[in-house]
Formats: structure tokens, C-alpha cells, sequence
């Protein structure tokens, strides 16, 4: 027969193994806190995983766009005043650039690619839109912008538009690129006006891009140069870890 | 529900262990655990891009190290939450488990128990919770499904439009979404002093398995 178990005989080595056990989930808090030195710019396996994880949201976010979806409009009471400036640089570093000699240049996958200027661009038929920009650091503002719907320029240069994106180049080293289900939804403007004004230095003066079915930084200010491609041409700030569909 | 094993007769009672949590609830609370800390440690990072009110949360205390790195955490962090989440929810009302440990939860027995535990007369009773404990892990789901909710508003304020106007808007979302954070993270802090102030409880989520005293042996 063999003798009875008793608990109180085992009470040593249950507590030893609670102290184990409750250190082991101590050590993994700790190692938590070791992974707060992943950013996206170490190239290390967590950093690896979360790009991985980023372009599975793009893909996601692909997914999720509905063309037809607009963004919220808002009344002209609504337009938030002063409206702030941001850029990666300071507002008096925001570039200054001639009326007269500037040129949007066109290249990619498009038939015309004669180079645009303002008296052309003014041109085209015109589209206003007030609507919320949305900041990737959290904070929103209502403004309005008015210009040439990016699909109808992309009509008229006859673009590809099987192609998969639409790149921008900027007169302040600015670089971003959108899909081309987003460069063709109606709300996607090349805006020459602010509040009904021609553009202001430090809001993009000459040309800019405004998206509202994405976040503010990526919508270009200063453009200087379009191209249509299938090739993933990546962004200033998509490049360093911002998500690059980021689509609101 | 209590699957006794291992008894044995010390001075007069019969002591054992019982089954107090499920392998799937166990394994689903601690990637719970794990998610949400990656969660609210990577969201503090984002709160300081623009603080909404007038503090910024301490560098240690945020994950990601910049912005591009805390939203690229939050929104990977994201998918094992919610995933994690549905299974425990799909788990949570298919088993009855729901049902059998946090209901019914009366507004009596609540004022009751907070009253005995104010005076620290509430016992802790393994595998059973009590009409605080109940109110309090109904409160964090809901709290949890609000914070889920209110983030997906502020992803996609324009493609699930409807889901950020019932909660009136993105700048209203993102009050909302600091709330939830808030509350959670308020449970969370009375969570752990419980778990410090019985510590067994951390061992049972981890072997599922809490020591009781059945019965005075005849």
C-alpha cells in the first residue's frame, strides 16, 4: 500500500515554485521594456515584424476604400481659424518659389507629358471642398481648398490608371505617393486655392496635393513634379516608418 | 466546475485543488496582457505628438521611441488584441463562461461587498467572484470594446463614417479613446494591487489550479 500524500508535506516546493513562477512573469515585463528601443530604424527582428505588420494595414486599408465613400463636409462657419502650419521644417524655411517659371512636370506611365503651369492648371474645370485635415500627430483641422480633381488631370495626360501609384516630388525635398484608387476618388484635389486665396508659401504655394480620405502628411505641398508608376516609390516620411497607405 | 485532484487529509480537513480557469482563458489573459501593455504604452507615445490635455506621459512609460515607431506598434499591437479578444468573448458566451462567473451582477450584492471590502472583511473565495470583482471585469470588457470601438473611429474616420459619428466625431473619438484608456488602465492598477495583496491568484492564471479546503473530513 502506498503511503498517503500529504499536502502539508509539500508545502516547501509549492512555494518555491510560486516564487519561480511569479519571477518568470516578472522577467517577461522586463523583456517588455526591452523592446522599447524598437522604432522602425534599428533593422532588428521586431523591426522587421513591424513592417511586415504596416504593409499588412496597407493591404488592409486597400481593402477597406470604397471610392464611393466621401469624406464629411463641413460650412464655411466650421473652417478653423488660424490654421496651423506643419512641415519637417520650420514656416520661414517653407520654400519661395517664382510664379512665372514654375512647371509641374509630368512623367511615368502617361501619354502627354508636356509640363503644366498655373494659367493651364487654372485652366481645368475647378473643385472646392471644405473638409477636416487629419494630422498623423493626433491634432485635426477644417479647412477649405479648391483646384484641379487629380483625376481629371490624370484624364487628360492620359495616364495609366492600371497602374498601382501616383508619386510626387516637391520643391522642398518632400517626397509622398498614393494609390491609384485614392488619386482617382473625387475628393482628391491638386489645390491652387486656400480660403478662395491662391495658395500661401506656407501652405504649399504653388500646387499642392489634398487628400481627405488620408492623413495630412500625405498630402505634398510645393509640387514640382508628377509621375504614374508601378514601381513603389515610398515617401519622405513613409520611408522612415509612417504607415504609407494611411488612410482615414 | 471544481474538479478536485491531488486530496489529501491534513489535521482534519480534506485540502485539494481545483480547476479555477480554463487553459483558453488563461492563455487568452496573458496575450491580453501582453497586447494591451504594447497597446497603451505605444498609444502614451502617440497622446505626447499632440497632448490633449496639459501633461505628456514619461518617456520610459512609452514604447516605439518616436511616432512613426509607437503607431507602427499600436496598429500591429492592434490585430493580436482584438483577435485575442474575439476568441475570448467567442469563448466567454459559447461556454457559458460569461454567464456562470460574472452573472447576475445586482446592485445589492455590489454595495454589499464593496462595504466588506472597504473594511477588508470581503474574503477572496477561490473560483467564484465576488459582486465587485463581477462588476469590475464587466466594466473593463465593455471599457476594452469602447477603446476598440473609438481607436477604429479614429483609424477610419471617413471609411466606417457611421462608426465615428455615433461617437460624434473625430475629435470627439479621441476624448472617448482617452477615456477608455484611462479606465483600463485605472482596473489594471487595482488589478495588480489585488494580485499583490493575494498572490496565489497570479499562480492560478498561470496553472489554472487554485488550493481549497473542501470539507472537514469525518
Amino acid at each position: 500500500m502506498t503511503p498517503k500524500l500529504k499536502a502539508a508535506d509539500f508545502q516547501p516546493q509549492l512555494r518555491r515554485l510560486e516564487r519561480r513562477l511569479f519571477l518568470r512573469s516578472g522577467l517577461s515585463l522586463g523583456a517588455l521594456t526591452l523592446l522599447t528601443g524598437c522604432n522602425l530604424q534599428d533593422g532588428d527582428t521586431v523591426d522587421r515584424v513591424l513592417w511586415a505588420m504596416s504593409r499588412f494595414n496597407d493591404r488592409v486599408q486597400a481593402a477597406l476604400f470604397n471610392s464611393n465613400a466621401l469624406a464629411p463636409t463641413y460650412a464655411a462657419s466650421d473652417i478653423t481659424k488660424p490654421y496651423p502650419f506643419n512641415a519637417f521644417y520650420g514656416e520661414d524655411d517653407a520654400p519661395e518659389i517664382d510664379a512665372a517659371t514654375w512647371k509641374l512636370d509630368i512623367s511615368g506611365a502617361v501619354q502627354d507629358r508636356t509640363p503644366w503651369d498655373l494659367a493651364r492648371l487654372r485652366a481645368l474645370p475647378q473643385e472646392s471642398q471644405i473638409t477636416r485635415h487629419i494630422c498623423i500627430e493626433g491634432w485635426s483641422a477644417i479647412g477649405q481648398w479648391s483646384g484641379v480633381p487629380l483625376h481629371a488631370l490624370l484624364k487628360q495626360i492620359g495616364a495609366d490608371t492600371r497602374a498601382r501609384y501616383v508619386g510626387f516630388k516637391c520643391a522642398d525635398r518632400y517626397y509622398s505617393s498614393i494609390d491609384m484608387a485614392t488619386a482617382l476618388h473625387p475628393q482628391t484635389v491638386l489645390a491652387l486655392d486656400f480660403l478662395g486665396q491662391q495658395l500661401p508659401t506656407e501652405f504649399g504655394f504653388p500646387l499642392r496635393l489634398r487628400v481627405p480620405t488620408k492623413l495630412g502628411f500625405k498630402s505634398p505641398k510645393h509640387i514640382a513634379a508628377m509621375f504614374v508608376t508601378n514601381d513603389y516609390p515610398g515617401g519622405y516620411w513613409e520611408d522612415q516608418g509612417y504607415n504609407w497607405f494611411s488612410g482615414s | 466546475m471544481a474538479d478536485g485532484a491531488g486530496t489529501g487529509t491534513v489535521r482534519g480537513t480534506v485540502r485539494g485543488t481545483v480547476r479555477v480557469h480554463a487553459l483558453i482563458v488563461r492563455v487568452t489573459h496573458w496575450v491580453n496582457a501582453f497586447a494591451l501593455t504594447c497597446m497603451v504604452m505605444s498609444g502614451w507615445q502617440i497622446y505626447n505628438a499632440t497632448p490633449l490635455f496639459g501633461f505628456r506621459f514619461p518617456a520610459w512609460a512609452t514604447l516605439g521611441g518616436w511616432l512613426g515607431g509607437a503607431i507602427a506598434w499600436h496598429l500591429a499591437a492592434l490585430w493580436l488584441l482584438v483577435v485575442n479578444g474575439l476568441v475570448y468573448v467567442g469563448y466567454g458566451l459559447l461556454s457559458r463562461h460569461f454567464r456562470r462567473s460574472f452573472l447576475p451582477i445586482s446592485a445589492g450584492r455590489v454595495f454589499a461587498d464593496t462595504r466588506d471590502a472597504l473594511r477588508f472583511r470581503l474574503a477572496h473565495k477561490a473560483g467564484s467572484y465576488n459582486a465587485v470583482q463581477r462588476l469590475f471585469y464587466v466594466g473593463v470588457l465593455f471599457l476594452l470594446v469602447l477603446a476598440v470601438l473609438s481607436g477604429f473611429a479614429l483609424w477610419k474616420p471617413v471609411q466606417l463614417h457611421a462608426l465615428a459619428a455615433l461617437f460624434g466625431g473625430y475629435e470627439v473619438a479621441r476624448r472617448v479613446h482617452f477615456v477608455a484608456m484611462a479606465g483600463i488602465v485605472g482596473f489594471v492598477v487595482v488589478h495588480l494591487a489585488l494580485v499583490v495583496v493575494v498572490p496565489r491568484t497570479l499562480v492560478s492564471m498561470i496553472t489554472g489550479r487554485a488550493r481549497i479546503v473542501l470539507e472537514p473530513s469525518k
